[in-house]
């Protein structure tokens, strides 16, 4: 089985509307959206939810006031500035809590608690395109990369149950925790770059992650007529760094209209794009060893 | 003042009207770029840079001739970062968070304070605008230390002149952007017309609503998609401060790093209006408040 994931470094490059086209495209495979915290995916795939699971990740503490002897020890040894001072007594901001449990353990009275943290709910579901797992951090909820393991993790499960030979996944934005999670055991990262002076920035700096976790990487250009300069200059920088360029993709009105009507673009019937994001597919797939040439293609590697 | 420039989706516009209202600012300005993760305000404002410091994180250090292998510290450790296997002390500083329990529960004082690089703190100047930025080291997976320690400058630089803080936040509603977004006075969501925008503005107002902060919506890209975002706006009570039209021109200068307030009369004239805004929203919370 395979994994290909989907990242970009600067959000906003395209990274989902192209995901939800190589999830019309692919065949026998598992769809995951790891971008658990601003999670877009299910957007285009209306996906029906088989069921729902609850996510706790880590603790809480919880001052209880009437045990609370007001010594203020909490605030003093709190690190995170989480403790404060109130009326009667002190509170901990739960926003700024990392529950690291050691208010807790201090404490001269018992008088914090220690309940488990309920982060948010993940989904098995099945769409058009086929199975989907997805998830929903709760608003301002720690995205420590657990929930990204978590899913991922069930999403390679079920796949391997049904057979499935591919784990298709959206990623987050950015160079942090979920993305690190999101890339953990997969086979290949699709980077969705833009030509842009960001784009271009940020490309370097997903890059870089991708080699710092000896993650193979191939690149994609979306809204690539916008800078004509700009794209030849990923496209060195893609030759320099030994990145597969995948293909590009133009800057097109039709990403909006099929996602206004909950589209993958490929979906459109005058797609002016399909044919360009068929080919990219193509790439992705002989890239990450879905299809016979690339068994062809390593033996060769092998050979040398 | 401190602005904070956010939203839920990435790519929605942030940068592009933190560098603009930079641009048309009245009065003394400090920036502060807490997409650590993603840096990219410096590419607009294009500020000498003066200076930069590395920054990192406590972690364990254990004097393995002191640890009496007891095994405290692993107990009470939430994050797997310090255990011990047998005879032998193990830490994951990549998996510490900072918090020293490790270090007040050991009884023998075994654990000292190493550190853990995070990356670093950048400063510096474009013209009168002081410009600040953090990097986070590629690797590290936390951001919000580094956003910390980039605030903090921030609001050390600031004071020093009685400047107003524009903060570029990063994307998403979870820690990072809370982080980020926490002590602002006055929050600005930039969104733009699509499904995609809308279902993750909504996820920011949720994530935002809790600072109790007047917060109002920015609309880039408008008339690319649809309606929906204005409604939920109405519905919401959340003013929309400004409108961004889209333009394959302002998409061509953004792509060349250029700052659409300095390009274009009428956006120079859309940003002064929406500075105006931001200041109006300021002073009536405070008004509400006093």
């Amino acid at each position: 089985m395979k994994e290909i994931v989907c990242i970009s470094g600067k959000g906003g490059t395209g990274k989902t509307s192209l995901t939800a086209a190589f999830s019309h495209l692919a065949e026998n495979k598992m769809i995951c959206d790891l971008d658990v915290d601003a999670p877009d995916l299910h957007l285009i795939l209306k996906p029906r939810i088989s069921t729902t699971e609850e996510f706790y990740s880590g603790n809480q503490a919880r001052i209880d006031p009437d045990r609370c002897n007001g010594c203020g020890l909490c605030e003093e040894l709190c690190r995170f500035g989480a403790v404060s001072a109130i009326e009667d007594g002190f509170e901990i901001d739960p926003l700024r809590c990392e529950g690291c449990k050691l208010c807790v353990a201090m404490c001269p009275v018992e008088a914090i608690e220690f309940p488990r943290r309920h982060c948010g709910r993940w989904f098995r579901s099945e769409s058009r395109f086929g199975p989907v797992f997805h998830a929903q951090l709760f608003p301002g909820e720690e995205n420590s990369g657990r929930m990204v393991a978590l899913l991922k993790q069930q999403a390679r499960q079920a796949a391997e149950q049904r057979d499935l030979g591919l784990v298709l996944c959206d990623g987050a934005p950015g160079i942090g925790c979920p993305v690190i999670a999101s890339l953990s055991g997969a086979d290949l990262a699709v980077i969705v770059s833009e030509p842009t002076v960001s784009g271009r920035h940020d490309l370097e700096r997903v890059a870089d992650l991708c080699d710092h976790f000896q993650m193979p990487a191939a690149v994609v250009i979306n809204k690539a007529d916008l800078n004509a300069d700009a794209c030849k200059d990923i496209e060195a920088f893609c030759v320099q760094r030994g990145l597969d360029l995948l293909g590009v993709v133009p800057h097109h009105h039709q990403f909006v209209q099929a996602m206004i009507q909950e589209k993958a673009v490929t979906e459109l019937e005058d797609s002016a794009v399909a044919d360009q994001i068929r080919r990219i597919w193509s790439g992705i797939e002989r890239r990450a060893g879905l299809t016979e040439t690339q068994s062809h293609e390593t033996t060769t590697l092998k050979e040398e | 003042m401190i602005v904070a420039i956010a939203s839920g989706k990435g790519g929605t516009g942030k940068t592009t009207v933190a560098a603009s209202l930079a641009a048309v600012w009245q009065g003394p300005l400090t920036t502060a770029d807490l997409d650590v993760e993603a840096p990219n305000l410096h590419l607009f404002l294009q500020a000498r840079i003066e200076g930069r410091r590395a920054m990192s994180m406590m972690v364990p250090e254990v004097d393995e001739s002191r640890c009496n292998r007891c095994g405290a510290c692993s107990d009470i450790c939430q994050f797997k970062a310090i255990s011990v296997m047998g005879e032998v002390m193990l830490t994951f500083p990549e998996m510490c968070h900072g918090c020293g329990a490790c270090m007040a529960v050991c009884p023998e004082d075994a654990i000292s304070e190493g550190a853990r690089p995070l990356g670093e703190v950048l400063w510096g100047r474009r013209g009168d605008i002081d410009c600040l930025a953090g990097r986070l080291r590629v690797g590290e997976a936390m951001s919000p230390p580094l956003i910390g320690h980039v605030k903090d400058a921030a609001e050390k630089t600031a004071a020093a002149r009685g400047a107003d803080i524009l903060y570029d936040a990063p994307p998403g509603v979870s820690c990072p952007a809370v982080k980020a977004v926490t002590g602002a006075d006055v929050i600005v969501l930039v969104t733009e017309p699509t499904p995609f925008g809308l279902y993750d503005l909504k996820l920011a107002v949720e994530s935002f609503a809790v600072f109790d902060r007047p917060m109002g919506v920015v609309v880039n890209r408008a008339g690319i998609g649809t309606g929906e975002g204005y409604e939920y706006c109405r519905q919401s009570g959340l003013p929309v401060l400004a409108e961004i039209p889209f333009t394959r021109a302002a998409a061509e200068a953004y792509s060349r790093g250029q700052i659409l307030a300095e390009v274009f009369d009428e956006h120079r004239g859309r940003f002064a209006a929406l500075a105006k805004e931001i200041r109006r929203q300021h002073a009536v919370a405070g008004e509400v408040t006093a």
